[in-house]
């Protein structure tokens, strides 16, 4: 049975702009990168999946609460941290954990792997293995869009290290002197590898870099879903009506390590404890109850569908096919005879 | 001997710099608390404070810039990129700046820096993380470029690169990083330039850097069980190439094979099989020259494609015996 919908008319706007089926979708989608992230680092423990990963576990706010504005003619670029960012553009995650597992079913036919992980056909142009490299990408992505005058937008995701980048802010001044459809989400997790903010910036935020290139810089609760989405949603209108780029900090934590190799030594456990506490997705799922938006049974049924879904899909993984160690050579040039 | 490994080798090194002159610090990304993302630097920011083992933002154009302004005013800074791949984005810092600045100064001032550059491939670390850029390197003329393949070279290479007061490049192989050897305790130096006669040989001189000098060696080991005798250079230096000591080792052997991880097109190899072409060596040869180096592809997650991109030590003994036995 649904859950009677009893969203005061002074509920956030994010209640009511959306559908309960779309709210419950947004929240399968937190669970579903939750559930593929801890399937990832089990098999990636057992030895399954090899190389390096970047686990988003604490930061499904943002990722979701940033692409449901979005369609699929919207462009995203990613991060090395981009599992979230796939699975809310739409990604399917049998295809995600086929390339984890390096196999041709794979989203990269086993070549790119976890670092760079893209789904073209959902508007994916890719993770990415370099800090900051996405940036500029989606401005030329929002230039095409403005050249063939569409009205999509292009989000460019990254973290606050990022921002340190050259490349960050030369982004950013294009993107704003030549008035481009661009979303600049930056998910602040507090830290690059193992250097906080406070000793790698000379602001506060993030977003108080925005005025220095001419636009709107603004927070938001990253593992609040609902203020990530209206600050997004905003951001994207203005894009959409070809008033020029925004830049959206969403404050958030990596309760995990950096990568595998880390041991945590500039963290206290008292801070991640802090950050366990404010899990986007309990937080989600008590705001859904408490609107009457999703009864507890449909939430628990929600919780079981995702975990369903990553089991399958890891299923699907480990039976694909390998690539052929003679074809190392392909997909270098367009034209193989190059 | 004492035995250390080649990542503690190189943290025994800047100690004993940093000990020595202190001029000397150490900047990079996650080298100081966190240890160096290969645990390279490990404790030494606990040893010798955050003034000398910088933290620094993720800003590589940046950092290397600031390596060559503090080399410029009286500073011998050590840069460690997180990954040589990065190397990409300090390009005009590097080749611009830090190897042309003497020059262009009319030989007025030096930039006495050293960049350290974890690289190669083997990791599943996929396209971006796992490149050889060496031979990019070493194509500019100013900067010289190392490629230690032991503990004990990369101990008395590092400290004399950074004794050198020109801008030396370090590429270590990440996958030597766990590597074992004896290293002596007391400071010593390796000269730069140098190439070093790894294994000797009558039947076929090979060339490798790196981890292909291990390979290489691998590869000698099984072709001796069938009379083949491979003599291997470990060239340990890229820029300025010891072309003499490959000359004599090819007047010996009358064959000549390249190993090395870069792409094979346009890469160290080809260099050293156009100084052999070029030189009086030339007339000694009994066989075509052989390169084996990477595919001409990027380097692919796979664990098996990663594999194939690279030179393995059953293709280079299967070239090499055909080089040897005359079958090409
Ligand atoms: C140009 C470049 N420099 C360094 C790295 C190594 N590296 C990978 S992720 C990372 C930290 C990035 O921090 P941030 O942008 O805040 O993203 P987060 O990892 O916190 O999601 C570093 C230093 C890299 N991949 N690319
Ligand atoms: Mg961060």
């Amino acid at each position: 049975m649904n859950a009677v919908s009893k969203i005061k008319p002074n509920a956030r706007p994010f209640y009511q702009r959306y559908s309960p089926a779309e709210l419950k979708e947004a929240l399968r989608k937190m669970h579903l990168i939750r559930r593929l992230e801890e399937g990832a680092e089990e098999a990636y423990m057992r030895g399954l999946i090899h190389g390096t990963m970047h686990l988003s576990i604490g930061q499904e706010g943002s990722a979701v609460g940033a692409t449901m504005a979005l369609r699929n003619s919207d462009y995203i670029t990613s991060t090395h941290r981009g599992h979230g960012h796939c699975i809310g553009k739409g990604a399917d995650p049998r295809l995600m954990f086929a390339e984890f597992f390096g196999k041709e079913e794979g989203y990269c036919r086993g070549r790119g792997g976890s670092m760079h992980i893209a789904d073209v056909s959902t508007g994916n142009l890719g993770a990415n293995g370099i800090v900051g490299g996405g940036l500029p990408i989606a401005v030329g992505a929002a230039l095409a869009i403005k050249k063939q005058k569409r009205d999509d937008v292009a989000m460019c995701f990254f973290g606050d290290g990022a921002s340190n980048e050259g490349a960050f802010h030369e982004a950013l001044n294009m993107a704003s002197i030549w008035k481009l459809p661009v979303v600049f989400v930056c998910e602040n997790n507090k830290y690059g590898m193992s250097v906080s903010t406070e000793r790698s910036m000379a602001v506060a935020n993030v977003a108080d870099r925005a005025s220095a290139y001419g636009m709107p810089g603004v927070i938001a609760d990253g593992n609040a879903i609902a203020d990530v989405e209206e600050a997004i949603s905003e951001a994207v209108a203005r894009a959409r009506r070809g008033e020029g780029p925004t830049l959206v900090e969403c404050k958030t934590y990596r309760t995990r390590g950096h990568s595998r190799s880390d041991r945590n030594r500039y963290r206290t456990k008292e801070e991640i404890e802090e950050w366990k506490a404010r899990d986007p997705i309990p937080h989600f799922e008590a705001e859904l109850m408490a609107h009457g938006i999703a009864t507890e049974a449909e939430v628990s049924a929600i919780r079981d569908s995702a975990e369903a879904e990553i089991a399958a899909g890891i299923e699907f993984a480990r039976l694909g096919t390998d690539p052929n160690p003679a074809e190392v050579t392909r997909d270098v040039y367009s034209n193989e005879a190059a | 001997m004492r035995e250390l490994t080649y990542a503690q080798a190189i943290q025994e090194a800047l100690a004993q710099a940093m000990d020595a002159d202190p001029s000397v610090f150490l900047m990079g990304e996650d080298i100081g608390v966190y240890g160096g993302a290969f645990q390279v630097t490990g404790d030494l920011v606990h040893r010798y404070g955050e003034d000398r083992v910088m933290d620094a933002p993720i800003s590589e154009l940046g950092q290397a810039g600031v390596a060559v302004g503090a080399a410029l005013a009286g500073c011998k800074p050590v840069l460690e990129f997180q990954f040589s791949d990065f190397a990409t984005l300090a390009m005009e810092q590097i080749v611009n700046q830090a190897a042309k600045l003497r020059f262009m100064l009319g030989g007025k001032v030096n930039v006495p820096l050293v960049m350290r550059f974890p690289a190669g491939s083997g990791t599943g670390a996929a396209a971006q993380h796992s490149q050889s850029l060496d031979a990019w390197l070493a194509h500019v003329p100013g900067l010289k470029v190392i490629q230690p393949s032991t503990p004990a070279d990369v101990k008395g290479m590092l400290l004399a690169a950074i004794d050198d007061p020109d801008p030396v490049m370090v590429f270590e192989h990440k996958l030597l990083y766990k590597m074992k050897g004896e290293v002596p305790e007391e400071p010593y130096r390796i000269a730069i330039g140098k190439a070093h006669v790894a294994r000797e040989g009558r039947d076929v001189t090979v060339v490798a850097t790196s981890i292909m000098v291990h390979k290489s060696l691998e590869a000698a080991q099984i072709l001796a069980a069938e009379d083949i005798d491979v003599e291997v250079i470990d060239l340990r230096t890229l820029r300025p190439i010891d072309t003499a000591t490959i000359i004599e080792s090819v007047k010996k052997t009358s064959r000549l094979a390249c190993v090395y991880e870069g792409v094979k097109t346009l890469g160290i190899g080809s260099e050293i099989s156009a100084r052999i072409a070029e030189s009086e060596a030339f007339d000694y040869l009994d066989a075509p020259i052989l390169r084996l180096g990477g595919v001409e592809s990027p380097i692919p997650y796979n664990p098996e494609l990663e594999k194939a991109a690279v030179p393995q030590v059953p293709g280079i003994v299967e070239a090499l015996r055909n080089l040897v036995r005359g079958r090409m």
